[in-house]
């Protein structure tokens, strides 16, 4: 097996509100091998993109990641220097965002924004990072690349600058690529299409890839690995055709069923009763207890602790816990 | 076509300053509709080729020799705007002049937008501290009358017998020095808005320099601001040097200026019997006042994406 490229170990982030303390990353633990495409799946406000930030270590105030270690190499990412950070930025790890209409620089032309991180981190020429541009627009398969080097990002369709952005970020074949919902601003042909790329990309450059999304659909399409979260914990983890054959935790089996099937009637799409906990003042209980189906005695008073099971299946959740009811 | 694009681009970005890109030619483009702006132009344009080649057609130079004889002299074909107390002719003055008139006003502007920007954007990025300290400062700086300031600073530089010649240099950088506060704070209110942008994440993930994102990722995007800031505050420059080169604290003779020429209307006689002492350089101070100030309101209604019709 592939080593590890990327471990999270306990991770804490938290955002200091006026409200409280909001654990936004609670103890979270997983891993990323190389080129292995991980899906982080959970709803709003779950704590994925702040898990992805606080990789990139680009948590901003008043957000502050306080605990664990995230080793990138064998290397803690957390205590790096901003300098020696700087430079794992855009070189090795890249990310991409949600909004390709607003995550191009208006004023600049795409050349300039494909070049910078070349120039930046790679040392090239100007000559040279034009022509490396150019192949790479022509990678992400837009035609006419000499023509869309000099143009402008409001010339592009919103399916268009993802895929530059897609090229930005692949410019300094980074060893990891963080995309944080790349689809969910586009329509579902164009979605099609970017996740095809996606991973060409990945088995072309054996780029892992941590894709954060909602979309269960997209999760089936791309993951080798997938992790669950829920209220800034990992709930379940497991590779994908595990969990979608055997989901043991029952937000996950919630989700599932949420799911639309197509060529199946359905009057009334299942929905999982309740609402997320208020993020600021959680007990030690689980935190799905209150709309879980399955809710025991235990599950109030103790949080479960994610466990491992047969085929690499983590969750974490007093049903699976031999003797949980009397511990 | 050009209108969809700007028209489909503003809807879609929620900032103001978000605005079409290859920016200056879709903003010149929708100037080119304003007639008022475009009238500006041509006028300032014409300003200043009176002033920079139209003393080469002048059969007389700033080097003549005095001639008292001719002083004073009414406008006649000789002399189309007359002769000054020296017999100097008045139009070469009048063009001459003008250039350091345009001059003053824009190296002035110059120095405001050099300071107005480059402070205003640290400011605007790192917040915190930094910024608290140069608000600060531009608070100070806006809360001193500029005009007693000059003037005593005029009268230090007269008993220190500063050259003529050294002191328009100092007249265009206090000038700039004063008013370039206005200028940072919209500057600093525009990057705190454009550095919470996605594009600024995305450069960030990049793993940009600080000194890259200002200068070269958000400054850009406030260019619509400087320039209609930048474009007013030459008119500023040149009325400022005329006020106080009027109070004889700016530009000094023997080297003219629109303001120092006019301060020949602070005699009686003068003003009431040689009017064409004065009214040449106060018409010239008017009309390129007023053309920068037309033209800047149309560079504002062309850059602003909100202002669209």
């Amino acid at each position: 097996m592939a080593n590890n490229l990327i471990e999270f170990r306990n991770l804490r982030t938290n955002f200091y509100t006026s409200s409280g303390v909001v654990k936004a990353v609670n103890d979270v633990s997983f891993s990323i091998k190389e080129g292995e495409t991980l899906c982080v799946v959970g709803e709003s406000g779950c704590g994925k993109s702040v898990t992805a930030m606080s990789l990139m270590r680009l948590v901003s105030p008043p957000g502050k990641t306080e605990g664990g270690q995230i080793l990138y190499k064998g290397q803690d990412l957390l205590t790096l220097k901003e300098r020696d950070m700087r430079h794992i930025r855009g070189n090795e790890i890249a990310m991409i965002f949600q909004e390709p209409m607003t995550s191009l620089n208006p004023v600049l032309t795409i050349g300039d924004q494909i070049t910078e991180p070349l120039l930046l981190h790679k040392g090239m020429t100007r000559r040279d990072a034009k022509k490396r541009a150019i192949e790479l627009i022509e990678l992400v398969g837009i035609p006419r690349a000499a023509k869309i080097f000099d143009s402008y990002p409001h010339e592009l369709s919103g399916g268009m600058r993802q895929r530059i952005m897609i090229a930005i970020a692949l410019s300094c074949d980074p060893k990891l690529l963080i995309a944080d919902e790349p689809t969910t601003a586009l329509d579902v042909t164009i979605q099609a299409q970017i996740l095809d790329l996606m991973r060409n990309i990945k088995s072309e450059f054996n780029t892992a890839i941590m894709m954060i999304t909602h979309d269960l659909g997209v999760v089936a399409e791309m993951a080798d690995h997938v992790v669950v979260m829920y209220a800034g914990k990992v709930i379940e983890e497991a590779p994908v055709h595990e969990l979608f054959a055997n989901p043991k935790h029952p937000y996950t089996q919630g989700l599932m069923r949420a799911k639309p099937i197509l060529n199946q009637r359905q009057d009334r799409l299942y929905t999982i009763p309740g609402q997320v906990p208020n993020p600021v003042e959680l007990g030690n209980n689980c935190y799905f207890n209150d709309r879980c189906e399955h809710c025991m005695s235990v599950c109030v008073d103790k949080q479960p602790v994610l466990t491992t099971y047969e085929n690499k299946h983590k969750a974490a959740c007093w049903l699976y816990e031999k003797g949980g009811e009397v511990s | 076509m050009s209108e969809a694009v700007v028209h489909s681009n503003s809807v879609n970005a929620k900032p103001p300053t978000k605005k079409p890109a290859s920016p200056m030619r879709l903003a010149l483009r929708e100037m080119r509709k304003n007639k008022f702006a475009m009238a500006g132009l041509i006028v300032l344009v014409l300003m200043f080729l009176f002033c920079f080649i139209g003393p080469m057609f002048s059969p007389y130079s700033m080097d003549d020799a005095m001639n008292i004889r001719n002083a004073n002299k009414a406008p006649s074909a000789d002399h189309w705007m007359g002769t000054d107390k020296v017999g100097r002719d008045v139009l070469l003055r009048v063009m001459v002049a003008g250039q350091t008139s345009l001059m003053v006003g824009i190296v002035a502007m110059l120095v405001t937008v050099a300071i107005g920007s480059t402070l205003g954007a640290i400011s605007g990025y790192y917040r915190g501290w930094v910024d608290t300290i140069i608000m600060r400062l531009a608070d100070i700086i806006m809360s001193i009358p500029s005009l007693p300031v000059l003037i005593i600073l005029g009268a230090a530089l007269s008993e220190l017998k500063m050259d003529p010649a050294n002191r328009i240099y100092l007249v265009m950088f206090l000038i700039g020095f004063l008013s370039w506060p206005s200028l940072a704070r919209l500057v600093r209110g525009q990057i705190l808005m454009l550095r919470e942008q996605e594009f600024m994440q995305a450069a960030e993930v990049l793993g940009l320099r600080d000194r890259r994102k200002i200068f070269r990722h958000l400054l850009p995007n406030t260019v619509p601001i400087i320039i209609v800031v930048g474009t007013l505050a030459v008119a500023g420059g040149i009325l400022m040097e005329s006020v106080l080169s009027f109070l004889g604290l700016g530009v000094v003779p023997p080297t003219p200026s629109w303001g120092n020429m006019i301060s020949a209307a602070n005699s009686m006689i003068e003003f009431q019997k040689r009017p064409w002492l004065w009214i040449p350089p106060g018409v010239c101070i008017f009309i390129t006042v007023v053309s920068i100030n037309i033209m800047g309101d149309g560079l504002r209604d062309a850059l602003d994406p909100k202002s669209k019709r």
